[in-house]
């Protein structure tokens, strides 16, 4: 029985997880309701900081927090972390104050609110960062999992979270196997490796399904770590099919795509097929309606996976 | 008694800080012509309240930078680094002969301060307009642990046209942090000229005071004003509260005194001849 749930309640649930830690402290930019860092200020009001509609300013407020022994949790849509970019560029990444930093709403996924809300690029422009980890994952449960891991991490980082509701993908087992930095393999299969984060890890394992019943096996990984990317699974799994493709809700450039790509070109050269958002803007619809217009949806990463395969040597 | 009337058991006296300014002067101008480069401008509008701050006020161990329950000093115009380093210099977070270095390759001494870099520097700047912002969560960071220890900030008045400084000063206000204490060096002048010809800053007192800080206006060159104005700062215990310092860019130098050439700029050899035999 496929359980629908939304990556951003996996933050809220983590944040109270966290909460016997009472260095960890929570900063809200009016948008606590949304990215479900409500449920810790309900419980601990005194360590939950609102910075109201100011998103520059809540940055420098986390690092202060951080430079003082606090382990802040920041949020706010994917989009408005953007707005603060060069504060979290040269207050918090350069003198590496460990803020951790969720940007929820992420992705054309994100549905009728249309474009301006839609951050598609928000994993490419924090991936640009030293000292940074990013991340985006796929379900609620890994999503707590991994928000609970950053706690213990000594640098800042950035984490999407997604709005609407999927198929759950991890379940107790797998989300206790989860570490940062490291690919999780969800399914095995050696015609093609998709690589997926977030919403479209979901439409990834649809994909595999589908391929499986023409004869074609497939690997499917939860690339819920964008930087430090799993630079040994990758080049494995290149070596071992023979052909990759990526899939996210994000630009094709410089994401989860980009990453792969570039370190495909310098170490072991494969055919490589992007699914993404094709250098454009989106528009309100359904969520899924939206992953079909802009090339997202299993479909597509079914027709990646064939023109991939096709491309082997 | 006043600390500024007749110096408190143990504090300098006005003398004293007068000329460990006028030696720091003197260690701001030698450094940015050494380095060919830097912002003399600036530091030397505010070196008086780093002086009065450093040598009389800030609790902090020269000897343990990291102190965590030291009280924080944030230089948010980071550019008025030489001025940080003379006085960090004087106050022995390192040696003095470090200032040499200054913007050289691998010199604890960045061309903006940088706390990665430098001993007793508590913030990296270097971009305008976030320092307020860093010190209003080290001042939550205080009150969450009960301590005392208070969070000075000096802006820049063009820094002022910065919105993310309106946001921070909203925010001191919300949470009523009567442990963050603000100096603005109003020197008047920006990089590329006078304040009032890129973006006039009208009634500087009154804006602070309309988004509910305490404010006093002082004369930032006057060594008994400006130990006044820190204790009248640490009088405040309702909120956070500026100073708005009329200082002079450059102060001390004839050539570079109100002059916007000198916001960021050398001075020659000659220059430096001639500034040193003022500084005396």
């Amino acid at each position: 029985m496929t359980t629908m749930v939304a990556s951003r309640d996996g933050y809220g649930d983590a944040l109270l997880q966290l909460a016997d830690d009472e260095r960890v402290v929570v900063l809200e930019a009016d948008l606590g309701k949304s990215t479900k860092s409500c449920r810790f200020r309900e419980m601990y009001p005194e360590r939950t900081f609102s910075l109201g509609i100011s998103e520059q300013n809540m940055m420098l407020v986390a690092a202060g927090l951080a430079s003082s022994g606090y382990k802040p949790f920041a949020s706010t849509f994917a989009i408005f972390t953007e707005r603060g970019f060069e504060q979290v560029r040269n207050g918090i990444a350069r003198p590496k104050h460990a803020v951790h930093l969720c940007g929820s709403h992420g992705g054309l996924h994100t549905g009728t609110d249309g474009s301006s809300a839609q951050s598609i690029e928000d994993l490419a422009i924090y991936r640009t960062l030293p000292n940074m980890t990013v991340m985006h994952p796929c379900d609620d449960i890994s999503t707590e999992r991994l928000t609970v891991l950053l706690a213990s991490s000594s640098g800042p980082s950035y984490m999407r979270t997604a709005r609407n509701k999927r198929p759950r993908i991890h379940d107790e087992e797998s989300v206790a196997a989860l570490r940062i930095g490291k690919g999780h393999v969800l399914r095995e299969g050696s015609d093609v490796a998709l690589l997926a984060c977030g919403v479209l890890v979901g439409e990834a394992m649809t994909a595999a399904d589908a391929l499986s019943t023409d004869g074609i096996e497939v690997t499917v990984v939860d690339m819920h770590t964008i930087k430090p990317l799993d630079s040994a699974l990758v080049q494995k799994l290149a070596t071992d099919c023979g052909a990759l493709v990526t899939a996210e809700d994000h630009s094709m450039i410089g994401g989860l795509g980009g990453a792969v790509a570039e370190l495909l070109a310098a170490n072991c050269p494969v055919p490589l097929e992007r699914v993404g958002v094709n250098d454009t803007f989106g528009e309100s619809g359904d969520g899924d309606e939206l992953l079909d217009k802009y090339g997202l949806s299993s479909e597509h990463i079914i027709s990646a996976a064939r023109r991939a395969i096709a491309r082997k040597a | 008694m006043s600390m500024a009337a007749g110096g408190a058991e143990g504090q300098p006296q006005v003398a004293q800080l007068e000329s460990i300014a006028l030696a720091c002067r003197r260690a701001i101008v030698n450094m940015v012509h050494k380095a060919g480069a830097g912002h003399p401008g600036g530091s030397l509008s505010a070196i008086d309240m780093l002086v009065a701050l450093y040598c009389t006020r800030l609790r902090i161990r020269p000897h343990e930078p990291d102190w965590p329950d030291r009280d924080r000093f944030i230089m948010s115009k980071g550019h008025a680094s030489p001025g940080m380093y003379s006085i960090l210099a004087h106050s022995g977070f390192f040696d003095a002969v470090e200032l040499d270095s200054f913007r050289k390759l691998g010199s604890i001494c960045q061309g903006h301060v940088d706390s990665g870099w430098t001993p007793g520097v508590d913030f990296s700047a270097g971009s305008l307009g976030m320092g307020l912002s860093f010190g209003i969560g080290c001042a939550l960071g205080a009150r969450l642990d009960a301590s005392k220890r208070t969070v000075f900030v000096m802006l820049g008045d063009g820094e002022l046209q910065e919105g993310q400084i309106w946001e921070a000063a909203m925010a001191a206000v919300h949470h009523e942090l009567n442990n963050v204490k603000v100096f603005v060096d109003r020197n008047r002048i920006q990089n590329d000229d006078f304040v009032d010809n890129q973006m006039r800053m009208f009634d500087v007192p009154a804006k602070w005071a309309a988004f509910g800080w305490a404010v006093r206006e002082i004369d930032g060159h006057d060594m008994v004003e400006v130990l006044d104005s820190i204790q009248w700062l640490d009088s405040i215990d309702t909120g956070p509260a500026v100073v708005i310092a009329n200082t002079v860019k450059g102060k001390g130098v004839s050539f570079m005194e109100d002059n916007p050439s000198f916001h960021g700029a050398a001075p020659s050899d000659d220059q430096l001849k001639q500034a040193m035999e003022e500084l005396q």
